[in-house]
């Protein structure tokens, strides 16, 4: 009972911080960091439907957001209105992930993983190398950002609370899904796929659906960054993009709400503190990736929970000794 | 006509390299089941060190056996330190192999710096051989040679030899194998070893060819998880048939729709999984 009390307080008082972020940050540089932390966040909770609930590890989730991206950006490019582009980019991003989803749940556990990367590396062979359709290396420009109910999304504060919008929509669908019976099936899925098929599921149907509503999302996080970045390149499409979002996710815990959003904040922050100062941002990511599963294999977010409980724990046990100690025989 | 014989020839060349790349990679992936995502860096690492050796006058197959047993230590250093830890799970051993590429991406990068290195083909593999009226580099040939002698050992390795039953008795019931007195950690090992030391082996015969540059890690990870999706996991009879077709399909690709010929690479693998998930030889496991 408390605890849920505790917890709305702690939402609305995370609500606050969001909403009322720019006017206590003020620089735009900054503010742009807290949009590029919510569309990666978005981007995050949608891969983690696959790998956190469903038990499919995907490598190849920077292709779909690759291709919302460039779907949206060729359609704007070839002088489409921005809803007709995005319309267009979902469905297309939406198609995309059944074919994915087909092929690559011929397989589960190391098959599904490495056939999603060798989809990834298609995708991104496409933007690199099929020069007339994409422009390869060079990319494309996006010239301008939407304008809904006739706001300017174009000042960083306004792209701010789009981006707000859109991650606030996505975390309620994510807390919907969890608490569903799909959720629940999902989950039954990753656990006891056998136990499932006996009880007369239909455990392919099932992560079929879960890879679409993953890859809906991944779609309108791959928008919302080429409206933030106003580009999208093959760079956005390669084997470290997919592996940037899987450490947003296994970084700040599988399987949890927050994990992934706090994942993203890591990741992103630490990208941009990093590039700040060195060069070798590969090089960090590599190191974070073996740092967190010698030490924290469970994610940020649990592992901090536990600790935090161990600590907890070891502090009123302490508290407790004394009285232990006086009621013994009172040895200092 | 002479076009495309040449083509063909290339493709069999591609395809021989391919193969030293993919068969350690089907023994790790394969066989072991270990989703070994370094096996690209590892191809690319061997490379950079060759050139390299071939840099400071050695010669050049003493470079290539040299960089071979540079990246067997270190594959076995990362196998007992590192991977054995995580025994069966797959998660971990993506994400640690993952981290492990894009370490030695950066590194390479760090020494080797972003320019393209492309050592000469050694002296006495240049020239050609007339044959049928057609000329035929030598240094074509002999990379296909090395594939197939490499093909037949592996070959007489696993299926005719003590050591082969003893990893097939091992990838098969780890725990039975142990109870007859089998060493599955230490024979696990030893097969990483030998799939890191062909990777590097490939990378270096496959440089006066291809050069070494970055990415090459990521470019060749996918061909070789494409080749033994599509000859089947654990089935070096499949890696190399897979590897001669990626071989074909890459050069045909390139010449007739150059734009397109990355993806062509991996149309026979999206078809493999659709109609023959096993693969074209694998072995269906229940």
């Amino acid at each position: 009972m408390r605890e849920a009390y505790l917890r709305y307080v702690a939402v609305a008082v995370a609500l606050l911080c969001l909403v009322s972020l720019p006017v206590w940050i003020g620089n735009a540089y900054y503010i742009n960091i807290a949009s590029q932390i919510l569309l990666f966040a978005v981007f995050a909770l949608a891969l983690n439907v696959l790998v956190g609930y469903g038990g499919l590890v995907s490598l190849g989730h920077a292709g779909l957001f690759a291709i919302a991206g460039y779907a949206g950006a060729l359609m704007l490019q070839a002088g489409h209105g921005h809803l007709v582009s995005d319309l267009a980019a979902i469905a297309v991003t939406l198609a995309a992930s059944a074919v994915f989803a087909v092929l690559a749940l011929r397989s589960t556990g190391i098959g599904f993983l490495m056939i999603t990367l060798a989809l990834g590396q298609i995708v991104w062979g496409v933007a690199y190398r099929w020069a007339s359709l994409t422009n390869g290396d060079n990319g494309i420009n996006v010239n301008s950002r939407p304008a809904p109910f006739g706001l300017s999304l174009a000042g960083a504060e306004a792209f701010y609370f789009a981006s707000l919008i859109v991650f606030l929509l996505a975390v309620v669908t994510m807390v919907l899904f969890v608490r569903s019976p799909f959720g629940a099936s999902l989950r039954g899925t990753r656990d006891q796929a056998r136990r499932m098929t006996a009880l007369g599921y239909n455990v392919w149907l099932i992560r079929f659906l879960a890879f679409l509503f993953s890859g809906f999302w991944s779609g309108v996080a791959g928008l919302l960054f080429i409206y933030y970045n106003q580009f999208v390149s093959p760079q956005v499409a390669a084997l470290q993009a997919s592996a940037e979002v899987l450490l947003m996710v296994i970084s700040g815990g599988t399987a949890t709400l927050l994990g992934p959003i706090a994942g993203a904040a890591i990741v992103v922050v630490m990208k941009n503190v990093v590039s700040a100062y060195i060069v070798r941002w590969n090089l960090v990511l590599g190191v974070i990736f073996i740092a967190i599963i010698t030490f924290m294999p469970e994610g940020l977010v649990p592992g901090s929970v536990r600790l935090w409980r161990l600590g907890w724990g070891a502090l009123r046990t302490r508290a407790s000794v004394p009285s232990l100690r006086v009621q013994g025989d009172g040895a200092p | 006509m002479n076009v495309w014989v040449l083509l063909a020839v290339n493709s069999i060349a591609l395809g021989g390299l391919l193969f030293l790349l993919s068969s350690g990679f089907s023994l790790i992936f394969g066989l072991m089941r270990i989703p070994n995502l370094t096996h690209g860096s590892f191809f690319m690492l061997g490379a950079y060190l060759g050139v390299t050796f071939l840099d400071h006058g050695i010669n050049f197959w003493l470079a290539a056996l040299l960089s071979a047993l540079a990246m067997a230590v270190l594959g076995g250093l990362i196998e007992r330190l590192l991977l054995r830890r995580l025994e069966g799970q797959v998660l971990p051993q993506v994400l640690l192999t993952l981290g492990l590429a894009f370490i030695i991406a950066d590194v390479c990068l760090m020494v080797w710096t972003g320019d393209p290195w492309q050592p000469a083909t050694p002296r006495h593999l240049q020239g050609a051989v007339q044959a049928f009226g057609i000329f035929f580099p030598i240094y074509r040939l002999v990379i296909l040679g090395v594939a197939v002698l490499v093909a037949v050992a592996l070959w007489l390795m696993v299926d005719w030899t003590r050591l082969g039953a003893m990893i097939r008795a091992g990838v098969d019931d780890a725990a039975i194998a142990r109870v007859v007195g089998i060493k599955v950690s230490q024979l696990f090992t030893l097969v990483f070893c030998l799939g890191a030391a062909l990777a590097a082996f490939a990378g270096v015969m496959g440089a006066p060819y291809l050069s070494v540059y970055p990415g090459l890690d990521f470019e060749m990870l996918p061909l070789a998880l494409i080749v033994v999706i599509l000859g089947g996991t654990g089935s070096l009879l499949g890696a190399l048939v897979g590897s001669f077709l990626i071989g074909f399909l890459y050069n045909f690709g390139q010449a007739m729709f150059p734009d397109l010929a990355y993806v062509i690479l991996f149309l026979p693998m999206l078809l493999v999984l659709v109609l023959r998930p096993q693969g074209l030889f694998g072995r269906v496991v229940s």
